[in-house]
This record gives structure tokens, sequence and C-alpha cells, in this order.
């Protein structure tokens, strides 16, 4: 009986490591010999909220070019890559990953999250990093301006013409802060709880144009409002250069091994190639000055 | 004899006030220490009331609530107006009017159960969506959803209170020879008002807090500009000092309310007793 017992334990650690193993193996060249030293950042070792699952939060719903179909379990879409990246850099299969579904509000909140880590265009600020963990930063942002095509705002060139425009962005992101910080309107900006708000009032006439990542810029001006221009992009504010990176419980177990498998994952080109895969026509957007 | 009664009141009074004074105590103490135990309270405290990000909040904060106070004053004017004169098409008796009354029923059913925000959207969205020339701005088009909306419920204040006033007042009226118009003013509307003035004043401190609502078309309202600055730290504080605010600029609503209430209550006794 109590050998039985010891075998079941035995066959059931050989598992584990024949899993853990495979979940590292085009990475680590020779696994066998060193087992007990690069230990703490696999599946088998991390604290995550279900034991050997990556829970992975992002809001509701979850637009393109970020996602495809708002379901970020498909893959698609240059933050669902992304996490799958992670997840599989940290050694979870992709059967491994779960996704929740996170308001911005909730995400930053005290108390205790229901994701391991958090992946929705999360600007990285000194600030912030008060109330919650970042990783290491997976993509470098510009925020840009588009306007309908044949508005008197989709013919200006330079940021004093643009200061004169009544403007609007969605509330909680760097794009309202671009337009105080960088553009400093004249007028008080139009602030929307989301961007489909900001693309009606766009439409009708409310505001004359809208500040946007420059991705969500492209995708909204080629596929979402036939009419709209991407009138050019904005300097980045003063100090550091705005960049996206992951969400986690402030003093999170995790940080340091998801930085660690962003940066494996920047090292090795990966976060290029998904960033051309699925944000290639971000380019040559005139900058204002 | 007397003054051994009052004496004994008093005493009474004090030892009650006391009690009440001790037992307020504990159990503040015991709230204040089962919260200021709790594993996440460093953080939480940390989040919802660090002083240095109220202090930095506050400009954009007020200068939300000026938007918000201002709104406030002409919504309720235009609410009360528009409630009083469908509360009035709802009363008018002869035939002729029905359509008249028709339509202000229709209007108090479909404007107290549409969500207010759901008006708002289609006034501020839907409107402007049509491009006709003269739109107005989205502050005036959200205003006009408020006052529509509020204006329902006003409607149905009123009316209670113009219903409540008993029909001998109107006979007695008509009697003396005024014109329904004139018994309305003089004699109906002026005890009706006062009857409904607590509810009234009640359904004006709710709309103080809608207005707001009407940050979702573009205007930065306090609650907005909380969550701007909540956005930027990432700390909560900003929208506990909206809400303080708010509480401030409920008070003096709220302290008039009970006092008409009270003064209404009081005089409908002695009315009672006399």
């Amino acid at each position: 009986m109590v050998r039985s017992r010891q075998r079941a334990a035995l066959v059931g650690t050989v598992a584990v490591l024949v899993t853990a193993v495979a979940g590292c193996s085009p990475q680590a060249d020779d696994p066998p010999v060193d087992p007990p030293t690069p230990g703490p950042c696999n599946p088998q070792w991390l604290d995550t909220i279900v034991p050997r699952t990556l829970t992975v939060g992002t809001d509701q719903p979850a637009y393109p070019p970020w996602f495809v179909d708002d379901a970020p379990e498909n893959g698609a879409g240059f933050e669902s890559a992304v996490a799958y990246a992670v997840a599989n850099q940290l050694g979870y299969e992709p059967d491994a990953v779960t996704w929740v579904r996170v308001p911005f509000n909730n995400a930053i909140a005290p108390g205790p999250k229901s994701f391991d880590i958090d992946i929705n265009q999360f600007s990285i600020t000194e600030e912030r990093r008060a109330a919650v963990d970042f990783s290491s930063p997976y993509y470098d942002v510009t925020q840009a301006v588009i306007a309908l095509e044949g508005s008197p705002a989709a013919s200006v060139s330079t940021l004093a013409e643009l200061r004169e425009v009544k403007l609007g962005a969605q509330v909680g992101t760097t794009s309202y802060r671009a337009i105080t910080e960088v553009i400093a309107p004249t007028a008080e900006p139009a602030v929307f709880n989301n961007n489909d708000d900001a693309k009606a009032a766009l439409r009708n006439g409310t505001i004359d144009a809208l500040v946007l990542d420059l991705p969500t810029a492209f995708y909204v001006t080629s596929a979402e409002i036939d009419d709209a221009k991407i009138v050019g992009q904005l300097a980045q504010p003063s100090g550091s250069p705005e960049q996206f990176g992951l969400v986690l419980d402030k003093g999170s177990p995790l940080t340091d091994c998801v930085s660690e498998a962003v940066d494996e994952l920047r090292d090795n080109g990966t976060l290029a190639g998904l960033e051309a895969e699925w944000l290639a026509e971000v380019a040559g957007a005139p900058v204002l000055s | 004899m007397q003054r051994r009664r009052a004496a004994y009141r008093r005493r009474q009074s004090v030892r009650s006030v006391l009690i009440a004074a001790g037992s307020t105590a504990v159990l503040g103490t015991l709230l204040v220490v089962a919260v200021a135990n709790s594993p996440g309270w460093p953080r939480v405290q940390q989040s919802f009331l660090d002083p240095a990000v109220a202090v930095e909040s506050l400009p954009a904060v007020l200068r939300g609530l000026w938007l918000n106070v201002r709104l406030l004053v002409f919504c309720a004017v235009g609410a009360l107006a528009l409630g009083l004169a469908i509360a009035l098409a709802r009363t008018l008796r002869p035939a002729v009017f029905f359509p008249l009354r028709a339509a202000a029923t229709s209007y108090t059913y479909v404007f107290r159960g549409a969500p207010l925000i759901i008006v708002l959207y289609l006034f501020t969205f839907g409107v402007p969506g049509l491009r006709l020339a003269g739109t107005p701005s989205v502050l005036v088009l959200g205003g006009c959803a408020l006052v529509v909306t509020y204006g329902a419920y006003l409607a149905e204040v009123f009316r209670a209170g113009i219903e409540a006033v008993h029909p001998a007042q109107r006979a007695a009226a008509r009697s003396l020879g005024l014109s329904h118009a004139q018994t309305m003013r003089h004699v109906v509307l002026p005890q009706a008002v006062r009857r409904v003035a607590p509810p009234l004043l009640n359904d004006l401190v709710a709309l103080q807090k809608d207005v707001g609502l009407i940050s979702l078309a573009g205007p930065i309202d306090a609650i907005r500009a909380a969550q701007i600055e909540t956005a930027t730290s990432y700390n909560f504080t900003p929208y506990v000092v909206a809400g303080v605010l708010f509480i401030l600029l409920a008070i003096p609503l709220v302290a008039v309310t009970d006092w008409v209430t009270m003064r209404a209550a009081r005089r409908q006794t002695w009315a009672g007793t006399a």
C-alpha cells in the first residue's frame, strides 16, 4: 500500500518534470543538468491564482488591432499574441492560458486581483508604479490625431494650429495627457467613456479631431471611419518615452519572471515579429511640431 | 412639583444623550479598529485617502463641480417648469383636451421609464448625428435630456399634490366665480406646491447627482475630472474628494428639505388640534 503510493508520487513528479522540461524545451538546451537553479520561472513554481494556469486580464470590449473580434482567446491581434508569447516563454501551453475581463478601474484598484497579468495598453508611468507592478515594456507608443477628410482640422500641419481645434480623447488614456501636455489646446478637450463614443462624436462633428494611439488611429481610419484620415503623430511628452507594460498586482511574485520573459522576447526578435504581423502599417505619419 | 418634574426630565435627557454618545463611540471605535487592522488597510488608505493626491486633484475637481452647479441650476428651473406644465395638462377635465392629456400622460410614462443614460445618449449623440444646421452644443442637448427626464418625475409629484387638494376647495373657489385658471392659480396650486415641497426638493437632490452623467457626451464634470486624475496616478483619492464635495453641495438642499417637511408637519398638527 505504502509502496504503491510512493510509486504514484514518483510517477507524478516525473510527469511534472517532463511537462516543465517540455514547456521550456525551445530555450533550454540541456535542461536535465541544472534543474534547481533556473527553477522559479516556470509553471511548477510560479504562484499564480490558479495553479499551473496563467490567468490574463483585459478589458471588454477588446479592440483591434490589439485584439481581433473581441476574442482574446484566439491569439489574434498584437496584445493577444504578446500574451501567448509571454505565457509560452514562461512555459505555459496555450490551453493553460485563461482570460478574464477586467475593467480599467478594477485592474488598478487595491485588493485581490482576478488576474496574474493584465494586458490592455497600460502605459507605464512612475506615478502608476505606486499602485501596480509593471513588466518590462513590450511596445513603444506614439499618439496620433485623426480628423474627418475635408474638415478644417484635417489640413492642420503644426501643433500651433492644432491648439485651436476642438479635440477629444478617451478617459483614462495617455491620449488625453498628450492633449493637455503636448498640444495644450485653447478649448477644454472632450472626454469620452470609450473610443466608440469618441468616434461617434467625431462623426457627428461634436469634436473636430480625435487623439488615439497610432495603431488604433490606423485601424479607425482604415477600417472604421472611411472618410477620416491621420492628421499626424504627436511628439512624446517630455521625459521618458511612452511604453506599454503588462500590469501585475503590486508586489506580485510573478513580476520579475514576466519581465524576464518580455525582455527575452524583445531580445530574440519575437516582439518585433508580432509588431510586424499585427501593427504593420504603423509608419509614415508626419510628426506635428 | 413642576420644578422637580422639569429637573427629572432634564436628568433623563442628559442621561439618554450620554448613553447615545457612549454607544456611538463604542461602535465607532469597533469599526475603526476593524477597518484599520484589516490586512489591506495600508494600501486602501494609500489609494483612497492620500492627502497629497487630494490637494493636487482639488482644483480640477472643483472646476468640474462648477459645471455641475451651473447645469443643476438651469436643469432644475427647466424641469420644475416642464413638470408643472405637464401636471396641469394632465388635470384638465374637459373632453376637448383629451389629446393634450393623452400626450402628457404618455410623456410621463415614457420618460419615467427610460433610463437617463439612454435618453442622454439619444440627445447628445443622436441629435448631432442628424447634422442639422444650428444644432446646439452637447451641453445644451444634455441639459434638455435631463430636463425631459426629471420633468416627468416632477410632473407626477405636482399631480399628486394637485389631486391631494380637497375637491371642496375647488368647488368653493368655482362657486365664488373664479375661472378654472384662477382657481388653479390662487387656490389649488399654492396648497399643492406646499404639500409636495419635500418630494420636489428630494428629486432636485437626485438631479444634482445626475447632472454629472452629461460627462458621457464629452464635457468634464467633477466626477469625470476625478476619473482623469485617477487615471494619471492610479490613485482613487480624487473620487473621494469629488464625493465629499457633492455631499457638501447637497447639505443645504437636504437641510431645506428637512426644514420644509418639519414645518409642514408642525402646521398640520396645529391644524388638527385647533
